[in-house]
């Protein structure tokens, strides 16, 4: 930890960079952390209870302006700027990233090369309760699940938790909040909330690394982030994604080649 | 106002008495993982050991999503079909903490400041609030620094305090209470002489109101909302469970020549809160939204409706996915 706080202070000292991203510790558990100036590093913290996805902030442009930036990132992180990166919403001029490895040491990271070798080592793991309510999931046939789904939508009251904490809902106007025509229905209500739930899902496709960011927001507890953890599973043999490593291919829904072996799309 | 002792059998008499009279009763539930007011038909389906449901009770008479009214064109004539308050049911709102039932104030305040509202003063006029003092609270609760406290009856029709034996005593305070009563008299007895603030949690003030009020006064310009608010992520978590948060949003469903118009909740948190047609937006950036949460709750309310938009119930801090802690803040303002 004093390493982190060290070199952070030093990189904010030096001009190295303008802001660094963190956790700190918060009343429950940690948080995010903005730090400007070198007092504000003493309070950086970092080990597993850190779970908020800080690759959230660094594409906000009220947040970080035009300066060079650096991030705390866990494994999630790294593979939620490794997709960002592939989606050109980052520049490797514009980004350090810092991390703590698993024997304790600080590791920094200029390039997304580095990045990805290093996440390469990590295979994507399931938790065990998503794991269980996974199974269930799949034990079910499609009315079951239909209703499953319909059930826990219902609990939605669109507070959008689930965009917010998601680091790759960076539109700047999402789809929902498109009124001409107004795709789908605002207000919550069993349908309308499926609208926006499948229009995000199918809006993460090939993109989403699993980070699980959406579930913990989520205010009302609904298991949001199986939907796409689900798709990720069903669609890596069939576009040949490695499930957490970003889709450098690009992304399933929204990329089309010339020789696609399927006819339809020519 | 009148004080009972009703023994724990008496209760589940008095409670089933209540359904059987045809009322919908709405009460803490246990269900996936959380807590929640839902339809219950029987005392033992209530939920027990918790401290706070996720979400208040405000939606019992402020539905996410409301029908304003409707309207169908036939022939060039359009039909228009108004809301109904007689469509409203008759409710009990069951096992409702002192923080929740204090908001009904606020929260009517905002709906009847200029115009009166049809919608909620339906739904007001046909609750019945059955309170219970809070035996326990945790790190978020702060009602007593927002003019609650654990046992305080603001908004309650009638409120219980369980006491060791598992009966309790029942404050009956308005007249829907004493309807309430009067569903199955028999099983209140008489007052005890039980001692209520013997069972109620201790929770120390943590901050004055009125130290708040001088000091937001003078906040507008600070920099403290650009400090608070920087991890923010600009959901609407925090306004969704809030029992006072009143924030709405006008919604059309149309379908051909028919359609309906919805009332469905808002938030000052999102950023196309107040965003114009323009594309100009006066708050553009979420420190401004943060300081209007802020401002609104413990400003302009007190200022304008005589009531502080907060009932110190603590779910928008629990409810935060990035602690923002609204105890946390609000004492770091009284103390600068």
């Amino acid at each position: 930890m004093e390493k982190l706080r060290g070199r952070a202070a030093a990189l904010l000292a030096d001009g190295s960079v303008a802001l660094i991203i963190g956790y700190e510790e918060g009343t429950k558990r940690p948080r995010p952390l903005f730090c400007r100036n070198s007092e504000s590093t003493k309070k950086l913290i970092f080990d597993s209870r850190c779970i908020n996805n800080l690759a959230v902030y660094i594409t906000k442009k009220e947040l970080v302006g035009k300066d060079r930036i650096a991030v705390t990132a866990s494994i999630s992180t790294l593979r939620s700027i490794l997709q960002l990166y592939v989606e050109n919403q980052l520049s490797e001029e514009k980004l350090l990233v810092l991390t703590v490895d698993l024997n304790g040491e600080l590791r920094e990271f200029v390039t997304f090369d580095e990045i990805s070798a290093y996440v390469a080592q990590f295979e994507l793991k399931r938790g065990e309760r998503e794991q269980e309510i996974l199974s269930k999931i799949e034990g079910m046939n499609r009315e079951e699940r239909w209703k499953f789904w319909l059930g826990e939508m219902s609990h939605c009251f669109k507070c959008y938790a689930c965009r917010s904490a998601c680091p790759l809902c960076y539109c700047s106007k999402c789809v929902v909040e498109v009124n001409r025509p107004q795709w789908i229905n605002p207000w919550p209500a069993p349908l309308a909330n499926m609208e926006w739930h499948i229009n995000r899902a199918m809006h993460m496709v090939g993109r989403c690394t699993a980070c699980g960011a959406c579930g913990d927001a989520c205010p009302v507890g609904i298991p949001i982030d199986l939907i796409t953890r689900k798709m990720m599973k069903d669609m890596a043999p069939e576009f040949g994604y490695i499930p957490g490593q970003p889709a450098k291919q690009g992304n399933a829904l929204s990329s089309w080649k010339l020789d696609d072996r399927e006819q339809f799309i020519r | 106002m009148e004080t009972k002792y009703i023994n724990i059998s008496g209760l589940e008499q008095w409670f089933d008495a209540i359904s059987a009279s045809g009322k919908r009763i709405y009460a803490p539930v246990s269900a996936r993982g959380q807590v929640d007011f839902m339809p219950v038909k029987h005392l033992n389906e209530v939920a027990k050991e918790y401290i706070q449901t996720t979400q208040s009770v405000k939606a019992s008479v402020y539905p996410k999503a409301e029908v304003l009214f409707s309207y169908e064109k036939v022939h060039g004539k359009v039909n228009l079909t108004d809301f109904d308050p007689e469509s409203v049911s008759e409710t009990v709102l069951w096992k409702v903490h002192p923080c929740d039932a204090a908001g009904f104030k606020p929260l009517s305040a905002i709906f009847n400041w200029d115009t009166t509202d049809k919608l909620i003063n339906a739904h007001l006029l046909k609750t019945t609030v059955v309170s219970y003092s809070c035996a326990t609270a945790d790190e978020s609760c702060f009602c007593t620094s927002v003019n609650g406290s654990p046992g305080n009856v603001s908004g309650s029709d009638i409120q219980l305090t369980i006491l060791s034996d598992g009966g309790a005593i029942a404050e009956i305070l308005t007249a829907k209470g004493e309807a309430l009563v009067a569903l199955l008299p028999g099983v209140f007895e008489a007052d005890r002489g039980d001692k209520k603030e013997k069972y109620l949690v201790d929770l120390p003030a943590k901050f004055s109101l009125e130290e708040v009020n001088a000091k937001l006064n003078k906040a507008f310009n600070s920099t403290v909302w650009k400090e608070q608010s920087e991890r923010c992520i600009g959901c609407g978590a925090c306004a969704f469970v809030c029992p006072t948060c009143a924030c709405f949003d006008i919604q059309e469903d149309t379908h051909g020549s028919k359609g309906r118009r919805i009332r469905c909740w808002d938030a000052c948190g999102f950023a196309l809160f107040t965003m114009h047609t323009s594309g100009h937006n006066p708050r553009e950036h979420q420190s401004q939204r943060w300081r209007q949460r802020i401002l609104h709750k413990f400003s302009y309310m007190p200022e304008r409706l005589s009531v502080v938009g907060c009932t110190g119930c603590g779910r928008c801090s629990r409810a935060c996915p990035v602690d923002m802690n609204i105890l946390e803040h609000i004492t770091s303002i009284a103390e600068q």
